[in-house]
């Protein structure tokens, strides 16, 4: 409910006017849940503007996967962070059976509800897409026929980068890939969906720049 | 017919005379697609749809309410500056010199809301210009600051201090003993800019063959600028009626706003050829990007206030 109106009143806006926000390829998007979105990250906007392409009435379906030690900081982020984004938390560190998380993100799609993962576990500096690791693929092993979806977003890390916490109305971009059917090993599997992300960034920029 | 029309006020009458124009456009398109089926006039007939939308806004935003106008053309700044910065490469240090370039837009459009004439004169040129660089070199990022700091003061100067005369247009004070209001002069103003840019394409379109810029905007032609330009200067006749000029002083202004309407649009492609990109429209697709389309007035609208200013509201416009 409180998630619903802040989109409503909100980030329906600030996408719009401020961000100027377009959609690539939203037909790549499944038409029932759960699936995966697997997205390069480097921004905070990047969890926003990725909610913000789906209505209201599927937003608790979706489930952004972020760092505990980072979300869990302090009591008003954990409880923000939860109730307007609802957010999955996991463990970067001290892993153990309880609280591996692999499992807590096999538990949420069993539950019916889809994930956005972020692979490169942090936010990236540069703008350019970092080392995936190799959770995503120990996950994709466990519910096999999952959809994956690949998704390019562009600009996010320009208007808010890692550090900074007021936005420049950069035009930002989202580009969703078709979605993959994952075989393989799990390094396979993890090189396949960076391999994938990056090809969405280079025709990207090959629409945009000429040589 | 022609005795109502001259009843109407003069934006009443330019507003006719606007809707006649694109009607006659949509007419001559759908006849030539009659004509000749088989001919490639898809652009033509997408471009006519676009006029119709833009000037619809147009309109609809300069006949609401002054305030809307000037919410409508921040608005306008705001997108355009955003385009620009889009296709800029950015550095992680300009992050709060490009912060403060975005503030001055509501900051440059209150300064005409209220008609401080003066602050909106120097705003930019004068604080603005002196204090980025101040907050950019706090970033303590040497390498790439000269840069950072002209492309951004020349956005600013660009797309919020030239495109705002276009809001100061409708605060200049009424002169006495003519009927000719802001308004009136906005209108001019827009609808001289944007004829010059379709009597340049259509000129360049028939017969033009040498180029003029090939370096710089491959498909402008020598046809298409004076052609365009002469064009622009006979056809101002027509809405000669929205100025306080005479004949001479008419086609005078509409020559020199022609020839400067072709330099903005020409600035602003050697600003795309040495970023790389094709079109800002790439930024948003579809559309057309609203740089592509405000391109001539950040250069026309400059020069056509303060020429007005110069030679019709000399120490009338209170600076404070």
């Amino acid at each position: 409910m409180l998630q619903k109106l802040f989109f409503l009143l909100f980030v329906k806006s600030f996408m719009a006017i401020f961000i100027g926000l377009r959609v690539y390829g939203k037909h790549n998007l499944p038409k029932t849940h759960p699936f995966i979105i697997v997205a390069n990250h480097s921004s905070h906007l990047d969890t926003l503007s990725l909610l913000n392409i789906f209505p209201l009435k599927d937003l608790h379906r979706i489930q952004p996967v972020a760092a505990a030690d980072y979300f869990n900081r302090n009591r008003f982020i954990s409880f923000l962070t939860h109730k307007l984004f609802n957010i999955l938390t996991i463990p970067r560190s001290g892993i153990n059976k309880e609280n591996n998380p692999v499992k807590l993100m096999k538990n949420a799609l069993e539950e019916g509800k889809s994930l956005i993962i972020y692979p490169e576990g942090t936010r990236s500096l540069t703008g350019e897409i970092g080392r995936f690791r190799p959770g995503i693929a120990h996950l994709i092993k466990e519910i096999p026929g999952i959809k994956v979806v690949p998704v390019f977003l562009a600009n996010m890390g320009r208007s808010l980068p890692k550090g900074e916490y007021l936005p420049i109305p950069f035009f930002c971009e989202i580009v969703i890939g078709e979605p993959l059917s994952l075989q393989g090993d799990k390094a396979a599997i993890t090189q396949a969906l960076e391999n994938a992300v990056k090809e969405l960034k280079h025709n990207y920029e090959k629409y945009y720049f000429q040589d | 017919m022609i005795n109502a029309f001259e009843k109407l006020s003069a934006v009443h009458r330019g507003g006719v005379l606007v809707l006649a124009i694109l009607t006659a456009a949509t007419i001559v398109i759908w006849l030539l697609k009659k004509v000749k089926p088989q001919s490639n006039l898809e652009e033509l007939v997408n471009r006519i749809k676009s006029w119709w939308v833009m000037a619809a806004v147009f309109f609809g935003a300069i006949s609401l309410s002054k305030n809307i106008s000037l919410l409508f053309f921040g608005l306008l700044s705001f997108w355009a500056l955003k385009e620009y910065v889009t296709i800029l490469k950015t550095r992680r240090a300009d992050h709060w010199a490009l912060l403060l370039a975005f503030l001055a837009v509501p900051v440059q459009f209150y300064w005409i809301h209220i008609g401080w004439y003066g602050m909106f004169l120097i705003f930019i040129p004068v604080y603005m210009f002196l204090f980025l660089p101040i907050l950019l070199m706090l970033a303590q990022e040497p390498s790439g600051y000269l840069e950072s700091s002209a492309k951004i003061q020349w956005g600013l100067i660009a797309f919020v201090y030239g495109l705002s005369h276009l809001g100061y247009l409708l605060k200049l004070p009424e002169l006495s003993g003519r009927v000719v209001s802001g308004q009136a002069l906005l209108l001019f103003l827009v609808i001289i800019t944007e004829m010059n840019d379709v009597f340049q394409y259509l000129w360049g379109k028939t017969i033009g063959t040498h180029k003029i810029l090939p370096k710089i905007s491959p498909k402008k032609t020598w046809e298409g600028f004076v052609g365009g330009v002469l064009t622009t200067t006979v056809f101002s006749l027509l809405v000669k009626f929205l100025t306080p000029f005479n004949t001479r002083q008419v086609m005078l202004v509409a020559f020199i706003l022609a020839v400067a309407g072709f330099c903005g649009d020409v600035v602003m492609s050697a600003i795309k050829r040495d970023v790389g990109i094709k079109d800002f429209s790439a930024v948003i697709p579809g559309h057309g990007g609203m740089l592509d389309r405000v391109d001539s007035l950040c250069y026309t609208a400059p020069i056509f206030f303060h020429m007005v200013a110069y030679f019709y509201f000399q120490g009338i416009i209170p600076l404070f």
